[in-house]
């Protein structure tokens, strides 16, 4: 895949992702530290006939968005934790009327107001259940700045293919880091967009949610001339509000079967100095360059550390986390958080020996941290 | 000829959940009469609801429909009516779900004054939920939340549009269907936020506790409680308390619609005009 090289931040490249995957709408309201994200697009989408709104709050944001997406365009809302908080209930809708649309999340300290210009990596847990009720999240963390370009990208894939919304995860660190990023081409990008699956059949044989016990909904385009029924409440093969008992369990079912039956489809992780690994670490996001850092300063006092970053945070790559943790005994889980994926590291190694290394106070964890910690293993 | 309503319903839905004698199926048939009467196909209408017993119309009406979550009509209209401006969008909401937990949308949509026609059901109730008070739930009445009487002042929905920069604002009663729907036609063709309410009966959960157990004696209340706009322009201060006008209360047909203001704004990015600056709107400040 032919690359361009772009100096950038992590907020503007996700922006510049979004366009160059097709978004035409964003929704959102201001939201440190991830307001750039909109200060970009609301310049790049009017530009190719898109429409950039700031809404009255962050629930109206993600409700335009739904609103557009539900029309049949791919869009965007961007916002922070105090963000995702109010948007959680209109994220249940969406996972409940199977629109995609994707939401990017720089994360800053919490919780509430909590420490709103310093990095953190405090809603790993938000992300997987961030509305009430049962569906399946789908999460992308991003891991340098390029990433910030290309996992926006393959969310607004993700989000066509599965119906329902992605969320990207960036933290402070991340999204405001200025520097160097090879991102694909527009051209590329343009080239590999998936859009969602859509019918064309008479209107009369059309039923949105009438699909197999695997499959995410079908749903056209508003105003193409097959009319139906977006709801919260449980729903039957048209749409329509029902209580009936094995219609309600089939499609809650179908809304975790649909990501987990496919979980092949959503997996994505970077191992790193991984073949000969003695100590593992595990880190995502921003935190994971730190860890680069420190396993280069390991092997050369000759302690062979690698590590494994997954990219796709939910669901998480359970199995191949299980295929290290088995051979590996010393694990370090190291995140900006008191320990939200230690846990997730936990129940897939089945292990509760797992080792970690947390920070809370809106500080980035250095690489000589990281080595001290290892040291003490 | 008798009208066909079949044409409009989904009639595999019907009957609705809405009790006998309720005023909200009189509203969703002045709605359908109202929508042949433009002349629209249903292709190009989007119904969109909130939660309540309001939020169902979108269920009941064979067009494009949204039931969405609790306060947030306007929102998700917002982004479907600017990612399609060219076809057209109808919020239905209660006075609960509009003036309450969705105030805040309800107070930006008037100010955007964008292209949306929102039908205001109010029946002075939270009436899905058994009683609740409303945010016009007049003074004094019994609320199952309120069982001491109900001290919380009231809003006057078509006064706060107005304030709010909504370009048509309207109140009628479904004690007329008739003008009902006339009015209904004007809202959903008047170019720009038209705020539509509707004064409606809840006998079963505002009426029974109130002193008006049958639907007709809650419709006689809403009619001793509302005016012509004429008549009420006629009386004095102390007659207007506690009277609501009826009729179309504001008709702007100048205010600058928003879908046609943000066209402006992708002019500007695609260098087809110079960038948007006060002395545009230099009149209207």
């Amino acid at each position: 895949m032919a690359t361009r090289e772009v100096i950038s931040t992590g907020n503007e490249l996700a922006a510049m992702a979004a366009v160059d995957a097709g978004c035409m709408f964003f929704g959102g309201y201001p939201l440190t530290p991830s307001s750039e994200v909109m200060h970009v697009i609301s310049d790049l989408l009017p530009k190719k006939g898109g429409v950039a709104i700031q809404m009255e709050d962050e629930i109206a944001g993600i409700c335009a968005v739904i609103g557009a997406a539900m029309v049949g365009q791919r869009a965007l809302t961007a916002t922070s934790g105090p963000g995702m908080s109010l948007k959680a209930e209109q994220l249940g809708l969406a996972q409940m009327t199977e629109v995609p649309l994707v939401c990017v999340n720089v994360m800053r300290g919490g919780p509430s107001t909590g420490l709103p210009t310093r990095v953190s990596q405090g809603d790993i847990l938000q992300a997987k259940n961030p509305s009430h009720g049962d569906y399946k999240s789908i999460t992308l963390c991003a891991g340098s700045l390029a990433e910030c370009y290309t996992e926006v990208v393959r969310a607004f894939n993700l989000a066509d293919r599965f119906m329902q919304p992605v969320i990207v995860l960036l933290d402070e660190t991340i999204g405001h880091m200025h520097g160097k990023a090879d991102i694909p081409t527009a051209e590329d990008v343009e080239a590999g967009i998936v859009p969602r699956k859509r019918f064309d059949g008479p209107a009369e044989e059309y039923f949105p949610y009438g699909v197999g016990h695997d499959e995410p909904a079908v749903l056209n385009p508003m105003y193409e001339g097959y009319r139906y029924h977006f709801t919260g409440l449980h729903h039957d093969k048209n749409g329509y509000p029902t209580e009936e008992i094995e219609t309600c369990r089939k499609l809650i079912q179908r809304l975790e079967d649909k990501v987990a039956l496919h979980e092949d489809e959503v997996e994505s992780y970077e191992e790193f100095m991984m073949d000969d690994a003695e100590v593992m670490i595990i880190a995502y996001g921003s935190v994971s360059l730190a860890a680069k850092e420190s396993i280069r300063h390991l092997r050369k006092e000759g302690i062979k550390a690698g590590l494994f970053r997954p990219i796709t945070i939910w669901p998480s790559p359970a199995v191949k986390i299980k295929e290290h943790t088995d051979k590996i005994e010393k694990v370090l889980v190291v995140e900006l958080n008191i320990g939200q994926y230690h846990s997730e590291i936990q129940r897939a190694a089945a292990r509760l020996d797992i080792d970690g290394l947390f920070k809370v106070n809106g500080r980035p964890i250095s690489p000589h941290e990281i080595v001290s910690k290892v040291k003490e293993l | 000829m008798a009208f066909n309503y079949d044409k409009y319903l989904r009639l595999e839905k019907m009957p609705t959940l809405w009790c006998w004698g309720c005023g909200d199926g009189v509203i969703l048939k002045a709605f359908v009469r109202a929508i042949e009467k433009i002349g629209i196909s249903q292709d190009d209408v989007c119904v969109v609801s909130g939660i309540g017993c309001s939020g169902r119309f979108s269920s009941y009406v064979d067009f494009n429909t949204v039931h969405t979550t609790h306060g947030r009509t306007i929102a998700y209209a917002t982004g479907i009516k600017l990612a399609r401006p060219d076809k057209m969008v109808v919020c239905v909401a209660g006075d609960g779900d509009a003036l309450a937990i969705g105030g805040n949308h309800t107070i930006h949509g008037c100010r955007r004054n964008i292209d949306l026609t929102m039908i205001i059901i109010n029946n002075f109730i939270y009436g899905l939920t058994n009683s609740q008070t409303s945010p016009t739930t007049p003074k004094g009445m019994w609320t199952v939340s309120q069982k001491a009487g109900n001290i919380d002042p009231t809003f006057d929905t078509c006064k706060l549009a107005i304030a709010a920069g909504a370009s048509f604002v309207a109140r009628e009663s479904m004690l007329d269907p008739k003008k009902l729907e006339k009015a209904l036609i004007k809202a959903m063709q008047h170019k720009g936020f038209s705020m539509m309410e509707v004064l409606s009966n809840c006998h079963i959960n505002l009426g029974r506790k109130n002193k008006m157990v049958s639907a007709m004696e809650n419709l006689e209340w809403i009619d001793s409680i509302t005016a012509p706009k004429k008549k009420f322009d006629a009386m004095t201060p102390e007659e207007q308390l506690n009277i609501l006008p009826t009729g179309i209360l504001k008709e702007d047909l100048e205010a600058d619609e928003y879908c046609d203001m943000y066209a402006e704004i992708q002019k500007v990015h695609q260098g087809e005009r110079k960038t948007i600056t006060q002395d545009d709107f230099a009149k209207k400040i």
